[in-house]
C-alpha cells in the first residue's frame, strides 16, 4: 500500500526481502545500507537475536531522488527467515507493494526455497495480496558457492510467473542492486496503471 | 482492502497537523506522531528533530503489529493501547481507527492520566479524518473516476534516473 502524501509531496513504498532461513535477505540490505550516500538513507534497524539471526525484522529507509517532483522513499523489511517465525513474517507482508525473493543457490536448500515460496503466497493471501499479481523480483542468491544449482534448474522449480529473475551474490554485492531496481521498476509502474 | 492506497491531500494533512499539534501542548507531550499501520510517518508535532522520525514510526508499527497478533491470540480483537514507562520518558501509543497509530512521548511535565484524556478527544478527531480519506479513496476506486494521477507518465528513464543511471 503505497502511501502518497500530496501536501508534502512524497511517495513511500514498501519492499519485503523473502526467502529462507540465511538465505542472504539480510545480506542485501546491509550491502544496500553500506554503499548508499549518507544523505539517502535513514538508520539500519536489526531486531536480531544474539547470533545475529533476524528475530522480527530488518529495516532500511532509503531516499531515492525525486520523480514527477514528488521524493520518492523505499522502505526495504525482511522478515525473519526462520520456519517458527511464521507468525512475524506473516506481519510483516502488511501493507506492502513489492516482494523480493531471495533464493540461496546451494543444493541443500532447494526444498526450502520451494517451501517458502508457498508460504510467501499463503501469507500474502491472508494480507489480501495475490503472489501472482503483486510486484515480485526472483534473486538467485549464493551464485558463488560450489553446491550452486545451475540456473536453469533453479529457474524451473523457482521461477513461476516469468519474473525478473537475478544472479547474485549478495555478501559482495553482486546483483544485489539490480534486483532493488528490477523490484521499483515494478512498483513504480503499478502505480502509473493505477 | 489491501490494494487501496492511502493518499493524502493537502487540506487532510493540515487539519490532521492542526490536531495533534494541539494534542502535543494540551497533554504538554514532549512529541506526537501519527503514523500509519504500516511503519509510515504521517504527521509530527513538538520536539520531533530529537528523535529518529522513521526508525520510531517502523517500530511502532512492528509494535503494534506483534501486539494485534498476541491480542488474537487470546482471543481480543485488539488491545487499542500500549503504554512503555521508563526512567525519565514515556511512550503512550493508540490506535485511531482502521489505520492510524498515535504516538505520544512525555515526560514528568505531563501524566499518563492528563495524555490519556487528551488523547481520546483527539483521537475522536483524527478519526474523522481518516474517514473522510477512506471514503473518498473507496468512492474513487468504486466509480473508476480517479483523479489525475501525477504518476500516469511515469516512464523507464525516470526510473533509471532514480538509480543514477
Amino acid at each position: 500500500m503505497t502511501f502518497i502524501n500530496y501536501a508534502s509531496r512524497e511517495i513511500n513504498c514498501k519492499i519485503v526481502y523473502y526467502g529462507p532461513g540465511l538465505c542472504g535477505k539480510t545480506t542485501n540490505i546491509q550491502w544496500i545500507y553500506e554503499q548508499a550516500n549518507p544523505d539517502k538513507k535513514g538508520k539500519l534497524v536489526s531486531l536480531a537475536t544474539e547470533t545475529d539471526r533476524t528475530l522480527f525484522f530488518d529495516f532500511l529507509p532509503l531516499d531515492m531522488g525525486m520523480v514527477k517532483g514528488f521524493k520518492v522513499r523505499f522502505h526495504l523489511y525482511t522478515v525473519p527467515g526462520q520456519v517458527f517465525y511464521d507468525a512475524s513474517r506473516k506481519l510483516i507482508l502488511r501493507g506492502c507493494d513489492g516482494i523480493i525473493f531471495v533464493a540461496d543457490s546451494q543444493k541443500a536448500r532447494m526444498e526450502a526455497n520451494i517451501e517458502s515460496i508457498a508460504n510467501l503466497a499463503t501469507n500474502l493471501k491472508e494480507n489480501g495480496f495475490d503472489v501472482r499479481s503483486i510486484p515480485y523480483v526472483l534473486q538467485l542468491n549464493k551464485r558463488d558457492m560450489p553446491s550452486a544449482v545451475p540456473v536453469p534448474e533453479m529457474e524451473r522449480l523457482l521461477r513461476f510467473r516469468g519474473e525478473p529473475m537475478i544472479e547474485a551474490v549478495a555478501s559482495q554485492g553482486t546483483g544485489v542492486i539490480e534486483t532493488l531496481k528490477a523490484a521499483a521498476r515494478q512498483i513504480l509502474m503499478e502505480l502509473q496503471k493505477n | 482492502m489491501a490494494k487501496l492506497d492511502l493518499i493524502m491531500f493537502e487540506e487532510e494533512y493540515k487539519l490532521l497537523h492542526e490536531i495533534i499539534g494541539r494534542l502535543q501542548k494540551d497533554a504538554s507531550a514532549k512529541v506526537v506522531f501519527l503514523v500509519d499501520k504500516n511503519g509510515q510517518q504521517i504527521a509530527a508535532a513538538g520536539d520531533v528533530k530529537s528523535i529518529d522520525a522513521t526508525s520510531l514510526a517502523s517500530l511502532t508499527a512492528g509494535n503494534v503489529a506483534a501486539t494485534d497478533g498476541l491480542a488474537k491470540l487470546i482471543g481480543e480483537k485488539e488491545f487499542s493501547l500500549l503504554f512503555h514507562e521508563g526512567e525519565k520518558d514515556n511512550l503512550h501509543i493508540s490506535i485511531v481507527g482502521k489505520r492510524g497509530i498515535l504516538v505520544v512521548i512525555f515526560d514528568q511535565n505531563s501524566s499518563l492520566a492528563l495524555v490519556r484524556l487528551r488523547v481520546k478527544k483527539a483521537s475522536k478527531e483524527l478519526q474523522e479524518i481518516f474517514d473522510q480519506v477512506e471514503q473518498r479513496a473507496q468512492k474513487e476506486s468504486d466509480g473508476g473516476n480517479r483523479f489525475e494521477s501525477p504518476f500516469s507518465e511515469i516512464t523507464d528513464e525516470d526510473i533509471d534516473r532514480l538509480f543514477g543511471d
